[in-house]
């Protein structure tokens, strides 16, 4: 009995680089969905800012404008160079050169550890100011208690931000001792590509608190 | 699939933009905008992280899927600040209810 089987033209097996294309889709995909829960994270504060500005907009203006903007705005040029050294170390391990790699994410870190230089200044200077409820707080106007929130929202949002952006310097550093004891691994370049979607969402978040802190007047 | 991730070039222009676009809100900053501050202020920053994430994140580059993914969580985001502002910013158009 002769029977017709249709044969597909290809063979179904994919082929290695189908397969790597995918573990690399499967990689953005997981990272991405641990971003919405950050983005919701940092969402919830943006949003409890936003509400009580709503409800005391000449104290939220009046906050503002004692914070150093100049600081704020050259925290931002120092975050943003970051990332962009940050894309190219990517983009050196995605190529052949993994020594440029390293130099690139050394460089990722020394800026990541020169906006907390300039952050811990910025509170040094805010302590020094009276504008720290709680340990020293002596601004005294109308609305003392609103001005009080808005700098307790300041700090409780730019620490939760510091804080993930030292978790960033130290997942850079590891990146780079795994890619020296591992440098033959299946797919080298993967962790850095995925420590960079990390340390791009950090900069997101400043990019957001720049204005929103210091802008909004 | 990484084929098409943007250049050393396309990393510097981008940079390039986002520099200039950060000295536009610094400079919004000293212009006398009124109620269009916050407007301009919180558009640049919407600009600078739609450039990060299409190109820094290589999410222009990236599958349907994972651009889907990479939109979500700001979707959520969304639809958290205008059910919230729905209430908020509406409570005081009835007067009779708040006295």
């Amino acid at each position: 009995m002769t029977q017709t089987t249709t044969q597909p033209a290809t063979p179904a097996w994919p082929t290695e680089d189908e397969k790597l294309a995918r573990e690399r889709e499967v990689n953005a995909l997981g990272m991405w969905v641990f971003l919405a829960s950050e983005i919701m994270l940092f969402g919830g504060l943006f949003l409890v800012y936003f509400v009580y500005r709503f409800r005391y907009p000449a104290a939220f203006a009046e906050g503002s404008s004692e914070l150093n903007m100049w600081l704020g705005a050259l925290n931002t040029a120092v975050l943003l160079t970051s990332s962009l050294t940050m894309a190219l170390a990517v983009h050196q391990a995605r190529g052949s050169s993994r020594k440029t790699a390293v130099l690139f994410m050394l460089l990722t870190m020394a800026l990541g550890l020169l906006f907390l230089a300039i952050k811990g200044y910025e509170y040094w200077q805010d302590y020094q100011e009276g504008l720290v409820p709680g340990l020293n707080f002596t601004y005294s106007g109308a609305e003392q208690q609103a001005v009080a929130l808005f700098l307790v929202l300041y700090f409780v949002m730019t620490a939760l931000h510091a804080l993930h952006l030292s978790i960033g310097i130290v997942m850079v550093g590891v990146a780079i001792v795994w890619g020296q004891i591992r440098p033959f691994a299946h797919d080298p370049a993967e962790p850095v590509e995925m420590i960079g979607l990390y340390w791009h969402f950090i900069d997101i978040v400043w990019v957001f608190l720049f204005p929103v802190l210091y802008l909004l007047r | 699939m990484h084929n098409n991730y943007p250049s050393v070039r396309t990393y510097f222009l981008v940079f390039g933009a986002l520099l200039l676009l950060l000295i536009a809100t610094v400079g919004a900053h000293f212009v006398a905008l009124g109620p269009f501050q916050p407007v301009v202020s919180l558009g640049i920053a919407l600009l600078k992280a739609l450039l990060i994430i299409l190109f820094f994140m290589h999410v222009k580059a990236s599958s349907g899927l994972v651009k889907l993914f990479a939109a979500a969580g700001f979707l959520w985001l969304l639809i958290f600040f205008l059910l919230t502002f729905g209430d908020f910013a509406t409570r005081y158009w009835v007067p009779t209810l708040n006295q």
